[in-house]
């Protein structure tokens, strides 16, 4: 309970900036719309105004929620128009390339431990491949896999894959190495094979460093997803759907589509999060 | 298990053995011409001043560390053959139990990678939890247990497989006196009911003049073997026997041993 009221005051607080930011943007298009129908306004009918506008610079709050509403609740879930739609479409490539990425993660995070060539050569590449702009890969990574016959959720998937398999290296690399001498030597006075030393203690040593990549991963595969269905002018997905709203000026469609990516970021995280207490738990380190 | 002291081919055999650690700042001298001969089932502590090489030793022993002089045989065969066909047990200064496992899976360890059936690891891991006092504990997380039933834990460990060594290296150094005195006498029942021979490394003297059918004195810079007392006390030991005339007169020799050996410095 106490920790409702700070999050309470935030919220209030942001309310009422972006409000009083919606009335202070969206009032030059009132005065020039007065202007040029040759009215006054008063202050009340600008402020009114500027809650309701059709295209608002900054839509108020009440529009973006009621925007998000409409297209979670108001809409049958297979329609174009469904916010549902759109999420499952990018959810499902935003899962495939986090299970793509984080396997990835894993096993070339292994094989860094394992193999000192590996070790050497891996991680500057990774690092390298970190330091591209996304933007600047994806359409390529989109056009590319298209002229071979790939389209779909594959083509986002890479994208968000090459994203999040990144967070899940780093980790798993310094989590593979947390072991200690003494937890290391007492396999070697049991004659432990290397894949034993892996299975035995390695690995399970190194979940407290996956989880807090994973929590990383997942959010850094949505990104990866909306990017991905921004450059083909794809038709579904929220990136679609942020890309169509920006071409004709539906900013209260961008700003659901925003807010819907956000609370599913937000969602996957706290899944993550749950998975991350209960496995902990019952391996009793939490 | 019993008759055997010393009379059959021994089972830890050091001739000549030196280990130079080569560091930033030059060469270390952990050991230095170490000659040594345990036999079976007996139990040998080394005692000596901080850094005269007692874990170097055992380390050598278990082929954790390799010599860089000098002949090692633990039975019969290289330290290295001795570890591939888990000789020994090694009880590591700190309990080192993996946190993710409960007790009875810590001690299960082992008897996983070691490739024993289902039902007799079950059998085993109850079996060392009893030996060491410890029914009851076994779902239990080590967190969940003191630091010296940690301890104990991970004796059990080491006596879960048929290993017929026991090297352990300050396994109650962090322990108080008490509890201290209550596992030494446990361990001399485990030792009496197993046979094994036990390498132990301590810092103290009542603790090894009492545990011990020899008393290993160590001396450093570099660390060798200054005294080899072969204690003269019977093996059933109870704690009231550190008040007799021979245990105060093993403990003044090796007070003395210990002594010498800082002289050299
Ligand atoms: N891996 C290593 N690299 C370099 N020097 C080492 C290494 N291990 C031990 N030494 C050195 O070897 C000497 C003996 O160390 P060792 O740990 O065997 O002493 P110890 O008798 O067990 O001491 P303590 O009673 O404090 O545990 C010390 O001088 C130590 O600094
Ligand atoms: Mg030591």
């Amino acid at each position: 309970m106490r920790s409702v009221l700070p999050v309470l005051v935030v919220v209030l607080a942001i309310l009422v900036v972006w409000y009083g930011a919606a009335v202070w943007l969206n009032s030059a298009w009132t005065y020039d719309q007065a202007a040029r129908a040759g009215t006054h306004p008063t202050l009340v009918d600008v402020v009114n105004d500027t809650m309701a506008q059709e295209r608002p610079v900054l839509p108020a709050p009440h529009q973006v929620a009621r925007g998000l509403w409409d297209g979670v609740a108001g809409q049958k879930i297979t329609s174009k128009r469904s916010l549902v739609w759109h999420g499952w479409v990018t959810l499902s490539a935003t899962l495939l390339g986090f299970g793509i990425g984080t396997g990835l993660g894993i096993v070339l995070a292994v094989g860094i431990v394992h193999n000192r060539a590996m070790d050497l050569s891996v991680m500057p590449w990774a690092i390298a491949s970190q330091t591209i702009p996304i933007l600047a890969i994806a359409p390529m990574v989109i056009v590319v896999l298209a002229s071979v016959g790939v389209t779909g959720i594959l083509p986002k998937a890479v994208i968000s894959a090459y994203l999040s398999f990144f967070p899940v290296l780093v980790g798993m690399v310094k989590g593979l190495r947390a072991p200690d001498g003494m937890q290391l030597d007492l396999l070697r006075t049991y004659n432990a094979s290397r894949a034993q030393t892996l299975w035995k203690l390695r690995l399970p040593a190194s979940l407290p460093y996956l989880f807090a990549s994973l929590k990383v991963g997942i959010a850094a595969s949505l990104v990866g997803a909306i990017v991905g269905e921004l450059p083909a002018g794809a038709t579904a997905g929220l990136g679609a759907r942020l890309l169509s709203g920006s071409y004709y000026g539906q900013t209260i469609q961008i700003w659901a589509a925003l807010f819907a990516a956000a609370a599913l970021a937000a969602g996957l995280v706290v899944i993550v999060g749950a998975i991350e207490r209960a496995t902990l738990k019952r391996m009793g380190m939490a | 298990m019993k008759d055997v002291t010393g009379a059959a081919a021994p089972v830890i055999e050091a001739t000549g053995l030196g280990l130079t650690f080569q560091t930033n700042d030059g060469p270390v001298h952990a050991l230095k011409g170490v000659d040594l001969e345990i036999g079976r089932g007996e139990f040998v502590s080394f005692i000596g001043p901080s850094g005269c090489g007692k874990t170097t030793f055992l380390r050598c022993i278990a082929a954790l560390e390799h010599p860089t002089e000098g002949v090692l045989r633990v039975n019969g065969m290289t330290a290295e053959a001795a570890r591939q066909a888990r000789s020994y047990g090694y009880v590591f200064q700190a309990a080192g139990l993996y946190p993710w496992r409960t007790i009875a899976g810590n001690i299960r360890l082992p008897l996983e990678i070691m490739g024993y059936a289902r039902a007799e690891q079950d059998e085993r891991v109850a079996r060392v939890l009893s030996l060491v006092d410890l029914e009851g504990f076994g779902k239990k997380f080590p967190w969940q247990l003191s630091g010296g039933m940690q301890q104990r834990a991970s004796i059990a460990r080491a006596l879960a497989f048929d290993a017929d060594i026991l090297l352990m290296d300050e396994p109650f150094g962090a322990l108080d006196e008490i509890v201290r005195d209550r596992l030494n006498e446990e361990l001399l029942k485990l030792w009496a009911r197993t046979g094994k021979t036990i390498g132990f490394v301590t810092h103290s003297i009542p603790e090894a003049v009492y545990l011990s059918t020899k008393i290993v004195v160590m001396s450093p810079r570099p660390g060798r073997i200054t005294d080899v007392i072969d204690s003269p006390l019977p093996r059933e030991r109870p704690l009231e026997i550190r008040d007799s005339k021979e245990f105060l007169e093993i403990a003044h020799r090796v007070r003395e041993g210990l002594r010498a050996g800082h002289a050299y410095d």
